[in-house]
């Protein structure tokens, strides 16, 4: 399946600055239990977002009229750190984000966005803060994946680095599984060769599912 | 050249150097659990694709099902569709599963190691983050989301970017009554939740060395509260002593010759890592979290910490953290009044782990108003456990004794700690509302929980005597 490319994205960005925050509060695991990925936009960042009685908390960024629709999310250190649920990125995709800016991430909420089109860009925390506050009234950003280059609502480029695999991928909408299975030789080859190298890594072939049946 | 550990295992399961510094790797073993396994299985499936080495994947269910005693796949109704989808996928698929009741089933990061599917210098793989616990037997093993779980599937490899690579070197021992639990929770405290982002980790010295192989699974479980996905630790003939003889490990002379692999399986002497750290484990406290990130990781003996006296980036966090927890500043975290007791989850719910908390139990009582569980962390766990009789002295006590499987740690199961409720729970993660909408989360180790359970707060274990 080939994603929806990421080229140009221009629009507001929706400050959260607080550091650490974690796949578990961005989606909690109830939801995904319990619905389907494309669902699970009403339910980012629930704890955060919402008071006890469900009503809105009136001051969390993504309640703000301005920024119901942002594809820009800026955010502190280590965002997305724990869990490994891909649906943290399904749920920010769901409230309209294209894009995260933050000076750095959780491993593995990193490679998931690249695997669902979102853009995670890394820049220095004083330049997200600054951003913040150029950001804090609804202006909007622009960012040129091609080019590498984030506009500011003030109008000054900054550039940004990516992976050029991982920024091809991105532009191209590019399907990881397909390209791997080109290489099928190449792997059955290796595995061949570790057979013979380490046979003690290669298990016995067992009953499937035995566990399952009595 | 001298290679660490890490680029060993690397470099042997580079099927394609793809440039850059990224590399087409082999997956030698996939564990499957009940969320993230059916959706990758039958992705594979609908892309027309077939698994690609079935007898590399493992499966279990653990995550969204109950624990109570007596359970059955239905018995928490809002998980029986990602059981009965696993037994389903992993039966089309070939994929072999240890099933509910069954010998082998278990938290899927207590199995894989217990029955010897996870062994050392393979690369193991998991769509679950707290997958870093299997390099405590010496593996490259890491955490994926279900993409990559897809692409593994169908593939047998990952395209993957080389990580940095990070040696924490811990000198000296622990002393008499802190764990691994306490060592982990102390280095995130000390380096923060997000020092290991980017690199690979291994744990080193003379503190890991004289670790037992549980120990270290605990340690390595806790590499991803420090960013990295990934940790490890050096097998050496401790491990290799704790693998023999298991159901799935290689048998007779070819276990002995996987032993030989094995112990080429250390960094060079002259190795280089990007970042180093040093730790004396002699000087680490029994450690307990104060907040609501596993970097929120205090001595018994500190008080809470004040977040006017914070740098200006970590004021309005830590303050955050205090209202969430509802501690009060500048109070001693020792003697906070407790309402819950987790002992299980991936960290900490092997058999060491039981003991250690029925040594604490043993003779005493949950105190008044205090709910206190024990979650056994895999059915062969249980049944070891039930054969020395810790069933016994746990329910004496007090504790519930209960089914294997992540239980209160995910949450997702039925299971939570209720709003505003206290608990100190061994898993790994105390974020908000992990445990449960409006919980509130003390990690700590086995010990340490079953000191709070017996006493109703917070206990310095050293003092129970």
């Amino acid at each position: 399946m080939s994603m929806r490319p990421f080229t140009t994205v221009h629009g507001p960005a929706a400050p959260l600055m607080m550091a650490n925050i974690d796949t578990d509060v961005i989606i909690r695991i109830e939801r995904l239990t319990s619905l389907a990925r494309d669902s699970l936009g009403p339910f980012a960042f629930e704890a955060l977002r919402y008071r006890p009685d469900g009503s809105d908390v009136p001051d969390f960024v993504i309640n703000d009229p301005i920024f119901r629709a942002a594809p820009f999310l800026l955010a502190g250190p280590n965002f997305g750190c724990g869990s490994s649920r891909e649906g943290a990125v399904w749920a920010l995709q769901g409230i309209g984000v294209r894009c995260v800016i933050a000076p750095s991430y959780g491993d593995i909420f990193y490679s998931n966005c690249f695997q669902n089109g979102v853009l995670p860009i890394r820049l220095r925390q004083g330049y997200v803060e600054a951003l913040a506050m150029q950001c804090s009234k609804g202006a909007s950003l622009t960012v040129d994946l091609q080019r590498t280059i984030i506009t500011a609502p003030d109008g000054t480029d900054t550039t940004f680095e990516i992976d050029p695999m991982r920024r091809e991928a991105l532009v191209h909408g590019l399907d990881d599984i397909g390209l791997t299975l080109k290489d099928d030789a190449l792997i059955r080859q290796w595995q061949a060769h570790d057979r013979t190298n380490r046979p003690w890594a290669w298990p016995e072939a067992t009953e499937t599912a035995c566990a399952g049946r009595s | 050249m001298p290679r660490s550990l890490f680029d060993k295992i690397w470099d042997a399961h580079v099927v394609r150097d793809l440039g850059d510094g990224w590399a087409l790797l082999h997956v030698d073993r996939h564990l499957l659990h009940d969320l993230s396994g059916p959706p990758a299985l039958a992705q594979v499936a609908a892309r027309g694709l077939k698994v690609h080495d079935p007898e590399l994947a493992f499966a279990t269910p653990d995550h969204a099902v109950s624990s109570q005693p007596g359970r059955h796949g239905m018995t928490y109704a809002g998980g029986g569709k990602h059981w009965s989808g696993l037994q389903k996928e992993a039966a089309a698929a070939g994929v072999r599963l240890f099933d509910l009741g069954r010998p082998g089933q278990g938290i899927v990061h207590v199995m894989g190691p217990e029955l010897g599917i996870v062994l050392p210098g393979l690369t193991v793989i998991c769509g679950d983050s707290h997958t870093c616990t299997n390099g405590g037997v010496g593996a490259l093993a890491f955490g994926v989301g279900s993409s990559e779980c897809t692409h593994a599937l169908a593939t047998q490899t990952l395209r993957q970017q080389k990580p940095k690579t990070m040696r924490i070197n811990c000198t000296g021992l622990l002393a008499p009554g802190v764990t691994a639990k306490d060592l982990a929770l102390h280095i995130i405290g000390t380096l923060g939740a997000a020092a290991g982002t980017g690199y690979a980790i291994e744990y080193a010295g003379a503190a890991i060395e004289a670790l037992d192989v549980e120990e270290r699974l605990t340690l390595c479980n806790l590499t991803v509260e420090l960013g990295a996905r990934s940790g490890i630790v050096a097998p050496d003939e401790r491990t290799i002593t704790w693998l023999r003889g298991r159901p799935l490990s290689p048998q007779g002379v070819a276990f002995d010759t996987a032993a030989d692999d094995w112990r080429t399986l250390q960094s060079d002497r002259d190795a280089h890592f990007d970042r180093e750290e040093y730790i004396d484990a002699s000087l680490v406290p029994p450690t307990i979290t104060w907040g609501t990130s596993p970097e929120h990781a205090l001595s018994i003996v500190a008080r809470v910490p004040d977040p006017a006296v914070q740098q200006d980036d970590k004021r309005a966090s830590f303050k955050a953290a205090l209202d969430y927890m509802g501690l009060q500043a500048n109070a001693p975290i020792a003697g906070t009044p407790i309402n819950w007791v987790f002992i299980g989850s991936c960290a900490n719910s092997r058999l060491s782990d039981l003991r250690s908390a029925a040594d604490v139990a043993r003779g005493r009582r949950v105190a008044p108003g205090v709910t206190a569980w024990v979650v056994p962390g895999s059915e062969n766990v249980k049944r070891a456990a039930e054969a020395e009789g810790l069933d016994r002295v746990f329910q004496e006590a007090g504790f519930a004794w209960r089914e294997p499987g992540c239980s209160m740690c995910v949450a997702a199961n039925g299971e939570q700690v209720p709003p505003g409720a206290r608990c100190v729970s061994t898993s790994n993660r105390n974020f908000v509302g992990r445990q449960g909408p409006g919980a509130r989360t003390h990690l700590a180790s086995p010990a340490m929980a079953a000191a709070a359970a017996v006493t109703g707060f917070i206990t310095d274990v050293r003092e129970l005597g």
